[in-house]
């Protein structure tokens, strides 16, 4: 066998860095006894077995050790009152059908707007490949999904760019308390909205929009490693006061 | 169908990138992205190549069987180029026969192979007007990031040169090499608001203007040339992407065969 | 299935098969977890000469609707050989063998996918046999429940495939080519490993009971040994996440030696930062895993914190 590689340009290396937790696979015993089920968990007798691949996690809850799995992949699975960031795909005379990167489309009613849309006038305010930050308004037993835009927050958005990345690495861009991505915001200075859906809007100078998207990578591809918050900080021109306070804001109570 | 959607105000980021020379994977508009070649990757196949072209990933077999000559062409063996867009390789590809852009793109790629004479079919001639090799060129689409006709054109010249005569299989003599007589590299640009960028992604190709394949030989002629999706090209803009294509066709020679001069190596 | 007069001997007096192999012995295995970039999971199984692609699409939207269950999510595999991954070039697209092997193998993978968790979707696994060499249906399947873990599809467990046959009047494993060809029967398997159930069963030829049931058993072992690979194929994707192109083993073997006294590690015993504790912000409770769980949840979660951390990250 013949290879051929050609790199059009230089790679840096990856480091080797410390995982998060234990990793464990669909049907994996996970613990044994006096437990409670939490995510991605199921338990059969006083056995609970894994159902997801993720990272293992023991949190005592009121007294009693919850078992829970953290994700490490999946496509998004909208949860009623999810932000997330949706793109118009059809109109109808009184609803726009959005794309949320979930299993199906999420229509948004006239009523869920500021707006005082006329029947059949959607069109004046939504065009196809428009984008907005909604909010999960309902999720039925049959998955028939809605979508709101009342609400703190809620719009219509204007420039910048979307990155996609997995909904399951969203958690650790938002960071605990919200403290990753005020240190992103902080250094880079540009507007970002984090959609629970994998989808994160920024706006503001072009090329602080590039630097935040590599980094919005980076995590993606490291969020099972510790030592994040330093490694962003670094990578946006930051410093050790910036994770200095990235930390403090994630145990401020 | 599941579509792909994609946002207006991402579709104005990445124009307004490439207006300033910039693209949104980090490359300049005439870079492309890094190339993985292997070789002999099938055991099933009589040539086979595995290109990896940064996220796209295409496999190629070559399989050749005896067969009958066409009746207008009896001392011409018989190619046949076939691209598997398969759903494996991207969310927007449905299961069925070759659509039309499957198609499109096999057939791109079959005449810069045929037209630049690297395999003249002649070649392919057991017993004139009897029996020929029918030879296919199978490019298997395994992962979908933009630009099939460079990696596939990449792919099918690998394979075919790596390629080994099935002979002893049909009782024809001895297994032997074919025989490639040149190397057409086909170069691939999209149109980005005003700008002109080489290999697109998928994400650049789905929001691109206009798209257009220009293939070169060694010697520097254009072997063939294929303009895509609606809008269009001015004359000036061809003319450029044809000296550009005419360079990394050059460019790749010389990294994925060695060749450093523009001449033909017999 | 071949006939008994055979001119090639499939076992010689020591036992030994056409390819040097005992009775009981598997083919070299290689999986390969997360190959591929845009599907949402895959996996690649290297199989004696087989090679097998396996990609995950979903959950996601049913097309055509009226496939769509309001019950539950559909698995839709679709096994497909490339047209030279044999040795008479196949025309390419499906054809009564292949849709065959697409039903029964779907059916084996909904037995462990959590269906009732996606009503209304599909989860397609698309299955590719680059290179053929008897046994391809066995090495989809378990790339298949590879790269639907990969995929993050929850599931009940992963599914292991092996087949066994009848090969010179003896019960032997995992036939290759030639094997498949002259040999007397053929019977490929796939288990649920912590239960034990057949989830994948056909045989073909002639076979007596009790060979039948020594099949089984050998069958069984063998899954066992897949199994651990398996899982060996997505620890290893997140051991180590290097840039393309890295040498992976080397960095492997320097991660086994680890304990690599980075500035990282330092932080964490100096002064706990965040990364420290578990990620309390990954955890949105609240909603269960009701989905197999033969109790349910006894008491009530605390709220989320996402939520909240929703209205500020929003002000942005």
């Amino acid at each position: 066998m013949d290879k051929v590689v050609i790199v059009m340009e230089k790679i840096s290396a990856g480091e080797i860095k410390q995982l998060k937790g234990e990793i464990v696979i669909p049907g994996q015993l996970v613990a044994e006894g006096a437990y409670r089920a939490g995510r991605w968990v199921y338990r059969d007798g006083d056995r609970y077995y894994a159902t997801k691949l993720g990272l293992k996690e023991i949190r005592n809850i009121k007294g009693k050790n919850t078992i829970n799995i953290i994700p490490l992949s999946g496509k998004y699975d909208p949860k009623e009152g999810d932000l997330v960031i949706g793109i118009v795909m059809d109109l109808g005379p009184t609803t726009w059908l959005f794309d949320i990167n979930g299993p199906n489309p999420a229509p948004l009613h006239i009523t869920e707007t500021p707006w005082k849309v006329d029947f059949g006038a959607t069109g004046r305010y939504f065009k196809v490949g428009d984008v907005a930050a909604l909010k999960i308004l309902y999720k039925d037993d049959t998955s028939h999904v809605q979508v709101t835009m009342k609400g703190p927050g809620l719009k219509k958005l204007h420039g910048g760019v979307i990155t996609t990345i997995a909904p399951s690495k969203i958690p650790r861009v938002i960071g605990r308390k919200g403290s990753m991505i005020a240190m992103i915001k902080s250094l880079s200075k540009c507007q970002i909205i984090v959609g629970q859906n994998g989808r994160i809007w920024i706006s503001g100078d072009m090329e602080k929009i590039r630097a935040v998207e590599e980094v919005l990578k980076y995590i993606e591809n490291h969020s099972h490693f510790s030592g994040l918050t330093a490694e962003v900080a670094e990578r946006l021109g930051g410093g050790a006061a910036d994770v200095e306070r990235a930390r403090e804001t994630s145990s401020r109570r | 169908m599941h579509y792909n959607v994609i946002s207006e105000l991402t579709r104005e980021y990445i124009f307004r990138l490439a207006e300033k020379g910039k693209r949104r994977d980090g490359r300049v508009l005439d870079q492309f992205r890094d190339i993985t070649v292997e070789t002999g990757v099938i055991g099933t196949a009589e040539g086979s190549a595995r290109v990896r072209l940064g996220n796209t990933e295409v496999v190629v077999g070559i399989k050749m069987q005896p067969g009958e000559p066409y009746p207008d062409s009896p001392d011409k063996g018989v190619m046949t180029t076939n691209l598997e867009l398969i759903p494996m390789a991207s969310p927007f590809i449905e299961p069925g026969p070759p659509g039309a852009e499957a198609i499109e793109m096999a057939r791109v790629i079959d005449r810069g192979i045929r037209e630049s004479g690297a395999l003249p079919l002649e070649d392919l001639v057991i017993t004139p007007g009897e029996k020929v090799w029918v030879l296919f060129i199978d490019i298997h689409v395994l992962d979908y990031d933009g630009n099939l006709f460079d990696a596939g054109t990449i792919g099918a010249v690998k394979a075919l040169e790596t390629a080994v005569v099935p002979a002893e299989t049909y009782g024809l003599g001895e297994n032997h090499p074919l025989k490639l007589r040149e190397i057409p590299i086909s170069t691939t640009f999209v149109k980005l608001g005003k700008a002109i960028a080489v290999d697109p992604t998928a994400e650049e190709e789905s929001v691109a203007r206009s798209r257009l394949t220009v293939t070169t030989d060694l010697d520097g002629n254009i072997r063939a040339m294929q303009k895509g999706i609606g809008g269009g090209f001015s004359l000036k803009e061809v003319e450029e992407c044809i000296e550009k294509s005419i360079r990394f066709g050059r460019q790749l020679r010389s990294l994925l065969w060695e060749i450093e001069r523009a001449g033909k190596e017999e | 299935m071949g006939t008994d007069n055979q001119e090639i001997v499939l076992l010689d007096e020591k036992g030994r098969r056409l390819d040097g192999r005992l009775p009981g012995e598997l083919r070299p295995i290689k999986i390969m977890a997360g190959v591929l970039h845009r599907a949402d999971g895959s996996a690649y199984v290297e199989w004696g000469k087989n090679k097998v692609l396996a990609a995950v699409y979903g959950p996601r939207e049913v097309h055509p609707r009226h496939l769509q269950n309001p019950q539950r999510a559909i698995v839709q595999c679709r096994y497909n050989m490339a047209a030279f991954s044999v040795q008479d070039r196949k025309r390419p697209g499906p054809d009564r063998r292949s849709i065959e092997i697409s039903k029964v193998l779907s059916e084996a993978l909904e037995s462990v996918v959590l269906v009732e968790r996606f009503p209304r979707t599909t989860i397609d696994v698309y299955l590719e046999v680059l290179q053929a060499d008897a046994g391809t249906r066995c090495a989809a399947l378990t790339a298949a429940s590879v790269a639907l873990a990969d995929a993050g599809i929850p599931m009940r467990d992963l599914i292991p495939a092996c087949a066994v046959g009848k090969v010179g009047g003896k019960v032997v494993l995992d036939l290759f080519k030639e094997e498949d060809n002259l040999g007397e029967a053929d019977m490929p398997i796939a288990i649920i490993p912590r239960t034990g159930e057949l989830v994948l069963l056909q045989m073909d030829g002639k076979m007596t009971p009790e060979e039948v049931k020594e099949g089984l058993k050998m069958a069984y072992d063998a899954c066992k040994t897949i199994y651990e690979l398996q899982k060996k194929a997505l620890m290893e994707k997140y051991m180590v996440r290097t840039e393309e192109l890295l040498d992976k083993e080397t960095l492997q073997s320097a991660v086994e030696r680890t304990e690599i006294p980075s500035e990282k590690t330092e932080l964490l015993e100096e002064g706990a930062p965040e990364e420290a504790e578990a990620p309390e912000e990954e955890a949105p409770l609240g909603e269960e895993a009701e989905e197999v769980a033969e109790e349910t949840a006894e008491e009530e979660v605390p709220e989320t914190e996402l939520l909240e951390m929703g209205e500020e990250f929003m002000e942005g």
